[in-house]
């Protein structure tokens, strides 16, 4: 009875610190009633917002809650916290920092989960469901009725990995200085790791390359390069877009590859190089 | 023929309206000198400031070997005097004056791990620059509430990159952090119309008012806003002094 009462003392404490956050922009039902009629068009399918309800309520919204706030009943005890779907920021997009995910992208990470939290594979839902999913997490932001998604960034086709492209990733990856939280090793150990906050203000992890854990938004290589271009919005994870040229992030990328502790071609080629890890105290462009 | 005089005399209408509208709007710029003036200052002792420690990056601490850094939340000058306040009309202004007349390019610096300024006041709407100076990567990550129409955004800027421009789409007094240093904490004070920020000794001008009546708002990040109602009158500066308490 008292740990009970305790446990429930501790939820509500834990609710109310919240509350401030999450409370700056909430929206109310009739707000929401609104926009009911919210469509998405993934690929041939046109999802409906109001035919997701069932699916919602079933799968969704003991994390994300009745209005989509992210403050579901498993709120208190989940971290990283689900997303609030009302702010409209997303971290796996395929557009530029600070713009809205496509349809496809929202799609994608129902499908894929994301890997580190409690977001599961939803990879059972017909595209049909998926694209009425969408719709509704849609609907519960103004933000999709007053601004577009944002274009897609380009990426250029994969160039041949060559030994040459490893070892100017490994340049790139101390020029922009992904080692200050990732590490020079990748084991997300950099000087700032510990310290990292999301948008919200709580503790949150860098990635790790080398703990055989995936990539958050997705394991092909065009995913790892959309991840350092567009920037994981809602985190400290930042776009570089207008530092790396299209080609040298392609280098970066085989160079990621390389850390990564699954078995591939750059890392085989990384060790016949013998590659070290980059040296954060040598002058720029002598590493 | 009678359609022609018709076109003809619509035609001068409009040319009478369209020189009225621009001898008018001459009229607004020149009345535009107004302008209101004063010195924010601080009651009580001033807050102790934490001091920074900036170790984990060796770039970082070298280059604030000299000087004992601490945070800028609140920075009272001699005299009592509050810097980095942003004052602003409130109420009262309407039309042109509501935009400002485009001047120098508001620029944000990362300089030796910290911001220069700490706050960055500009105008709704108004294109600014964030720039390095520092030989260490920064990220530029401003944290406003997407629900005012501002959106949040976050940018790297290792040694050497190009300025990131940006403008902002509502007011909204908006936290800037690096998440690479932690300590760095800066503003960027979006409002409508004409602004100034506090100097060092707590004084300040806002320019370009034109003759009227005003609510002037004063905003400091630790002490929050206070108001103040001014009469501007052509050739004479209104003036209104604010005083925070020190808590």
């Amino acid at each position: 009875m008292r740990t009970r009462l305790h446990k429930s003392l501790l939820g509500l404490g834990t609710v109310v610190m919240a509350f401030p956050l999450a409370s700056l922009a909430q929206q109310t039902q009739s707000d929401l009633n609104a926009r009911m009629g919210m469509e998405s068009h993934i690929g041939k399918v046109t999802g409906h917002a109001k035919n997701a309800q069932y699916d919602y309520r079933r799968y969704c919204v003991g994390c994300h809650g009745e209005r989509g706030d992210g403050m579901g009943e498993n709120f208190p005890w989940i971290d990283p916290k689900p997303r609030d779907f009302q702010l409209g920021i997303f971290k796996c997009r395929s557009t530029p920092t600070g713009t809205l995910p496509t349809d496809q992208d929202l799609s994608d990470t129902i499908a894929r989960g994301l890997d580190r939290s409690n977001m599961p594979q939803w990879n059972t839902f017909t595209a049909q469901q998926k694209a009425d999913l969408v719709a509704w997490i849609k609907h519960f932001s103004p933000r999709w009725a007053n601004e577009k998604p944002g274009t897609p960034i380009e990426i250029p086709k994969e160039p041949e990995v060559t030994p040459e492209r490893i070892k100017n990733g490994r340049e790139v990856f101390a020029r922009v200085q992904c080692w200050k939280c990732h590490g020079v090793t990748g084991e997300a150990n950099g000087p700032s790791a510990s310290t990292l906050q999301d948008d919200l203000g709580r503790p949150i992890a860098a990635y790790n390359f080398t703990d055989g854990s995936r990539p958050k938004c997705g394991t092909s290589d065009q995913e790892i390069y959309r991840i350092f271009m567009t920037g994981l919005d809602g985190t400290p994870m930042p776009s570089f877009a207008d530092n790396i040229k299209p080609d040298e992030a392609w280098d970066l990328v085989f160079y990621l590859r390389a850390l990564m502790s699954q078995p591939s071609k750059e890392k085989a080629m990384a060790k016949q190089l013998g590659l070290k890890p980059v040296d954060p105290n040598a002058p720029a462009g002598q590493q | 023929m009678t359609r022609v005089h018709k076109f003809a005399a619509g035609f001068v209408t409009v040319l009478l309206v369209c020189c009225a509208a621009l001898l008018l709007n001459q009229r607004v710029n020149a009345a535009g000198e107004g302008k209101i003036t004063g010195t924010v200052k601080l009651d009580g002792t001033a807050p102790h400031m934490k001091g920074l420690d900036m170790s984990k990056d060796p770039y970082c601490a070298k280059a604030n070997a000299n000087d004992a850094p601490k945070m800028e939340n609140v920075v009272v000058g001699s005299g009592g005097g509050l810097e980095n306040v942003v004052l602003y009309i409130s109420e009262g202004l309407s039309g042109a004056a509501l935009t400002q007349p485009a001047t120098a390019v508001p620029v944000f610096d990362q300089k030796n791990c910290r911001y220069t300024p700490h706050v960055l006041a500009m105008n709704v709407g108004e294109t600014f620059k964030v720039t390095t100076s520092d030989q260490t990567a920064h990220n530029i990550h401003p944290n406003p509430n997407p629900m005012t129409g501002n959106i949040p955004w976050n940018q790297s800027q290792p040694p050497g990159a190009p300025p990131v421009q940006k403008s902002w789409k509502a007011p909204e007094m908006i936290e800037v952090k690096c998440n690479i240093h932690p300590w760095m904490h800066g503003w960027f004070a979006v409002v409508k119309g004409p602004y100034a920020t506090s100097d060092a000794s707590g004084n300040y001008t806002i320019n370009n008012v034109p003759p009227g009546n005003y609510t002037v708002t004063a905003w400091q990040e630790t002490y929050g806003t206070q108001t103040q109602k001014v009469t501007v009158a052509a050739g004479a500066p209104a003036k209104a002094d604010f005083t925070f308490k020190a808590k």
